[in-house]
């Protein structure tokens, strides 16, 4: 057998991918094999990030980016690491943790598809960020009955809660230790 | 402790311990992705800054307080020679990716090989835990343990809402991917694997070849895992894997029966020849050797063949991968001299298990 890249030297390296089910096979000589890349187990050039590119490109058909600029601005790219939502496409993935924030507004459509319709978390929880997550939504439900309280004119309760507030976060900062 | 006992083994330790299911079974393993809060990630990443993050592992990350996985030990890829990365390759403790696509990529691997931390990965931690047999749940309590030890001294990159932040959106959340690996010999055979595999991916999970994405199934050894991994817990991703596995187990004993109640002589047949095969042959290609192995792995699962232990597939399979072969030679060596190689390799292997039974028998 010959190689199918070069078609003369001996084809030497047989090549069988299935992906889901569907076979294809090649046989190429160690030369081009070399050129593809293909000689490491497991690399394969059809990975996961070009498929995820695939559903991204699809967000974006065209034309319809040129028509969303007009209502509103989407941030261009990503203030802390500078990847811009096309780079996104292009690579599968992103650069920094806040590009989750920067490009939240796609972001949801895409898990949709990837994550069988789900969206939000409900794993594990780390402990120590956890704790500062547990921390901001007592603190934060605080400030609104502090807000009720003087709406209420209940000034005694208000600053009681006040004082509660700031305790709390005396404690949480002398814990983060910094 | 060295490298070198990472690179000469073909075995690793916790391999030698037969699991649950092991007729089928040949492991599980459970993977995490996490980031740094405060670094960016390894993919637009410099390398002073993938450095930075190997520092802080190497301060604090050596003494691991389990003991029942033993000290940590970090191997930086440039330290290494291509073929000793491709060994680790070809025994899973990393990726092909972290040799291909990181700068300064690193792992941090525990004495038995059970714990593998790569490090600037496509994250900046992929924490691995390999064991035998069908145990999820034990891979996933020392995951887990060794998560909470890494987040008492490092900052996660975590959101309320979206969970563990990935680099990848396909593992936000829990950044769990939990996968078992399998010898399907007989639903091979038999073809009713290919039915099986559409509807298993109806149901979030993905089946692969045994070296990952892409790869061919290499030995009839098949990876399930999940695919979906935001929106449910980890207890539940593992316990939907388990279920679906423990049915393809179920399904594969089924077809290994029908083969020995209706067509033992052929199937005696094949697993003999594979058998001469592999004692006979000058030399074999890769593809050949796996076929023939896992022939002869059935044999053993269903008591036909006696006297070979049942870890030589796992260990041939990985010890006549292309990568062993020239650690093993000392050399870079041609596909034909492989080949050889690979065929003196398993004719002397079987020789010796053939002398250790026959000493047994002999102090009886």
């Amino acid at each position: 057998m010959t190689c199918q890249e070069c078609g003369e030297r001996p084809a030497t390296l047989h090549f069988t991918k299935i992906i889901n089910g569907e076979k294809t096979e090649t046989h190429i000589c160690e030369k081009c094999a070399k050129e593809k890349g293909e000689v490491e187990p497991g690399t394969n050039h059809f990975s996961i990030h070009n498929l995820l590119s695939g559903l991204l490109n699809f967000e974006t058909p065209i034309g319809e980016s040129q028509a969303q600029s007009f209502y509103k601005p989407e941030p261009s790219h990503c203030p802390k690491c500078g990847l811009t939502y096309q780079q996104f496409t292009k690579i599968g993935r992103f650069g920094c943790s806040d590009c989750y924030k920067t490009f939240s507004d796609k972001l949801d459509p895409i898990l949709k598809k990837v994550h069988g319709g789900n969206t939000i978390h409900s794993g594990k929880i780390p402990k120590r960020a956890g704790a500062a997550i547990e921390m901001e939504r007592k603190v934060q439900s605080l400030r609104n009955k502090m807000k009720e309280y003087i709406e209420l004119e209940e000034f005694e309760k208000a600053a009681e809660t006040r004082d509660l507030i700031r305790s709390l976060e005396d404690k949480s900062t002398s814990e983060g230790g910094e | 402790m060295s490298l070198q006992h990472f690179i000469s083994e073909a075995v690793s330790p916790w391999m030698k311990n037969e699991g649950p299911d092991s007729d089928i079974v040949m492991s599980s393993r459970v993977r995490f992705a996490r980031n740094l809060k405060n670094f960016v990630f390894p993919i637009l990443s410099n390398r002073e800054h993938n450095l930075e993050v190997i520092e802080e592992v190497r301060g604090q990350f050596t003494d691991i307080p389990d003991d029942q996985v033993g000290q940590l030990e970090l191997i930086e890829m440039d330290d290494l020679k291509p073929i000793e990365k491709r060994v680790l390759v070809e025994k899973h403790l990393i990726s092909p990716n972290l040799i291909e696509h990181s700068k300064n990529g690193a792992v941090l691997l525990s004495e038995n090989e059970t714990v593998s931390i790569m490090i600037n990965e496509e994250d900046h931690f992929r924490i691995q835990c390999l064991v035998a047999g069908f145990e999820l749940k034990k891979a996933l309590s020392l995951a887990n343990s060794l998560d909470n030890w890494i987040e008492e001294k490092v900052d996660y990159a975590f959101d309320e809402r979206k969970g563990y932040l990935t680099s990848c959106p396909t593992n936000v959340g829990t950044g769990m991917r939990a996968s078992v690996m399998l010898h399907l010999p007989a639903l091979v055979l038999t073809q009713q694997l290919n039915h099986i595999i559409p509807a298993i991916n109806q149901l979030g999970l993905v089946v692969r070849g045994s070296y990952g994405e892409g790869s061919e199934a290499l030995g009839n050894i098949f990876q399930i895992s999940n695919q979906i991994t935001l929106g449910k817990t980890e207890d539940d991703i593992i316990e939907d894997l388990q279920g679906v596995v423990r049915q393809v187990i179920e399904k594969e004993r089924a077809a290994r029966r029908a083969l020995l109640d209706n067509s033992r002589i052929e199937l005696e047949d094949r697993i003999y020849r594979a058998l001469g095969v592999l004692q006979n042959s000058r030399i074999i290609q890769s593809k050949e050797a796996a076929k023939c192995l896992s022939d002869v792995r059935l044999g053993i699962d269903l008591g036909l063949v006696k006297g070979l232990s049942k870890s030589i597939l796992n260990e041939l399979l990985i010890l006549t991968q292309p990568g062993f072969l020239q650690q093993y030679a000392g050399a870079s060596l041609t596909p034909t001299e492989r080949d050889i190689k690979r065929a003196t390799l398993i004719r002397e292997r079987l020789e010796l298990e053939d002398q250790l039974t026959k000493n047994v028998e002999g102090d009886e």
